[in-house]
This record gives C-alpha cells, structure tokens and sequence, in this order.
C-alpha cells in the first residue's frame, strides 16, 4: 500500500518535471534564450585534433597536470573518473588540475558526452580528442603507449610518468604526490 | 566440523578474489616481429575447437583480438569481414579472438557472441580465449588487436602487429590500410613496409 502511494506520488514529481521543461523551453520562444545558452556554454565541449591537444600536454608552467584519456562508455574509465575528480578537488590549493581527454566519437558528442558531463556534474576540465589517425598520435601521448584506454599522463614541466592502466583513488594519490616537490 | 562447512565459502571467497588480484598482473611482453607464435586450441561459437593446425592449406592468418562492446572494435567489424572475405581464399583466413572476461563484460559471453556473429554474418571463427591464456601469449592489450601471421617450417610466425587501418571512424576516409598492405607483401614475397602500428582501442577486462 505504502509502496503504490510513493509510485503515484513519484509519478506526479515526473510529470510535473516534464511539465516545468516544456514550460522552460516555450519561455525560450518568448525571448529568455539567453538563460539556455548560457546552459549550453557550460556544458560546451572543445574539440581537438592532435596537433590541438598537444599543447595541452606539455606546458611548462610548475603545474602539475593529470591527463586521463576515457571515453562515456569505457566501463574502467568511468569507474575511475571518481578519483580524478576527487583528486582535482583535494589538490587544487596544491597546484594540481586534471584534464580528462574523451575519446567518445564525434556523432555522441551533444548525445551521450556532454549529457554525462553535465548528469555527473564532471568539474575536470573535459576536451575530446577527434583524430582519427592513430598510428600518428598515439606513440607521440607516450613510446610505450599500446592504445588502450584508460590511460594517463602525470606531468610537470619537463617531468612525466604514463600509465596504461586503471587506478584506485590511492594509487592515483600516491603517484601524484612525488611531483608535488 | 559444521563450523568447518560454515566457514567455507567464506574461505572459497578469499581463494576467489586473491586469484583474481593474481590475474590482474599481465604480461605484457608478448610475441613480437618474427617471434614464432604457440598454437591454441580455443572453442569456436558453434561449440567445435578450433586451432592454427586445422588449416591445412592456410599459408598464414589475420587474427583479431575482438569483442562485442568494445566500440572501436564495432567499428572495424565491418572491415574485419572483408578482410576475410577477401584474403581466405587466397590463403590468409580471418580468426576473431574474443578475450574478455565476461564476469567483467557480460555483453561478450559465449551466447551474446554467438548472437553478434549471427546478426554480423561473420564468416569466420569467433573463438573465446575463456581461460584468458592465449590474449598474454600475444601481448594483446586492447580490441581490436591486430596480428597477422605467415606459416613456415618453424610455425606460424609473427609478421604485423596493430591496426587495421589509419582511420577508425570511417572505412571511407581511410588512406592506408595496413594489414592489406601486410597480407599483399606476404602474398608477393616482398619485406612488409610497416610492420607495427598503434590502434586505439578497450583495455582488455581480466
């Protein structure tokens, strides 16, 4: 009994939610478009292609930068995602910032992509690799790269490390903090 | 002695996850160039065991480390068919290695491949490397993973390593298509030009 008052009352919340979108959308009609496009450009996604990403790779400017190359549907990816945000939060006073670096394909962009960042509530920073010519680009992220995904880059200035792998929040930590010095 | 029975799963449980943290650590350092590959003999999706050695007339083969989910791997299914449709007759058949663990990758259990060959129309055996052996052997790390091999008095022997192509995306938009240009040289006696190349693609679930 109790269960079917919930249902019904859960169902009343959907509609209404449903209900107060439509309402937002013809509001957009009546000249409020600038509230939307501003919830656009939150979730708006640079795009890059090799040579694009490359500078996002190696600057040299005393930060500590963890790079993590995922995609929306890698199971691994998204189970570690977490920890990348956990991190990103915990060391942000420590001059530390993550980039996460989607490999998703360009049709799943406005699909699949950008509704996870903004679902998830991803504060990383995101971009998304398009280049298709792999051979090119995947020896020049790291020699010892094989191409799978999860993979991650930490550096600092002329300093690097890469893992092929996934991490534990722990692990991740402890591979961080030796180039906090 | 009820206390012994009671206990028991909990003891089957820590076997059962210490073993698995044991799989964790791969190997990495597979076959490489000119190595020559072990035989398997691994299970086909019509329930018959496949090997290198039922290919009696067979002068080399594309084997593909591939998987249901994987969406590079979707991308390249395609291109894997016309791979053997066009080089099996000519001697270098197509063998699809499925290495998942599917405690991990349900999607790629023995049913859900036998049901993507079908749908796919696959023609050509889709093997599942179920006791995660034969993925190490080659230092396959991803799907796909491509590795085409040439027979010779010594075995089969590594000839290319990689990717199928330059373009993951769009079979269209391809410029060079590596594993034709592997199979084209071995075909002709010729050097292969390029004989590894990196494939984007999903870390292999162990």
């Amino acid at each position: 009994m109790k269960l079917n008052t919930l249902l019904i009352v859960l169902l009343i919340f959907i509609s209404c939610k449903q209900k107060s979108q439509k309402q937002e959308n013809s509001l957009v009609k009546e000249g409020k478009a600038l509230v939307v496009a501003h919830e656009d450009f939150e979730t708006d996604l640079k795009v890059y292609d090799y040579e694009g990403l490359e500078p996002l790779l190696n600057k040299k400017d005393g930060k500590v930068y963890v790079v993590n190359f995922w995609a929306t549907w890698c199971v691994p990816c998204v189970k570690e995602l977490p920890y990348f945000e956990a991190l990103n939060k915990a060391y942000a006073d420590k001059n530390v910032e993550v980039l996460l670096v989607s490999l998703d394909f360009p049709h799943q962009y406005d699909s699949k992509l950008k509704p996870f960042i903004k679902d998830k509530g991803i504060k990383s920073k995101v971009v998304a690799l398009d280049d298709a010519d792999m051979n090119t680009w995947i020896p020049k992220v790291d020699s010892t790269w094989s191409g799978s995904i999860p993979a991650t880059i930490i550096y600092k200035d002329d300093d690097r490390q890469f893992f092929e792998q996934s991490f534990t929040y722990e692990e991740l930590e402890n591979q961080v903090k030796p180039f906090l010095n | 002695m009820k206390k012994v029975i009671k206990l028991l799963p909990l003891v089957l449980l820590v076997i059962a996850v210490s073993a698995f943290t044991v799989d964790k650590i791969v190997d990495n350092q597979g076959y490489k160039i000119g190595d020559v590959a072990d035989d398997f003999s691994l299970k086909n999706i019509d329930g018959k065991m496949v090997s290198l050695k039922d290919y009696k007339d067979a002068k080399g083969f594309i084997l593909t480390f591939t998987c249901n989910t994987c969406p590079f791997a979707v991308q390249y299914e395609d291109r894997i068919i016309e791979l053997d449709k066009k080089y099996a007759s000519k001697g270098y058949p197509v063998i699809a290695i499925m290495p998942n663990n599917t405690n991990k990758k349900p999607g790629d259990n023995f049913e859900a491949m036998k049901e993507r060959a079908k749908s796919k129309g696959f023609t050509f055996p889709y093997l599942i490397d179920s006791e995660q052996t034969v993925f190490p052997k080659y230092g396959a790390t991803k799907t796909p993973h491509m590795f085409v091999l040439q027979k010779t008095k010594k075995g089969p022997v590594v000839k290319y390593i990689g990717a199928i192509d330059d373009n993951y995306k769009d079979a269209d938009a391809v410029t060079t298509k590596y594993i034709e240009a592997a199979v084209d040289a071995l075909l002709a006696g010729k050097e292969i030009e390029q004989k590894e190349t990196k494939a984007i693609g999903c870390s292999i679930k162990v």
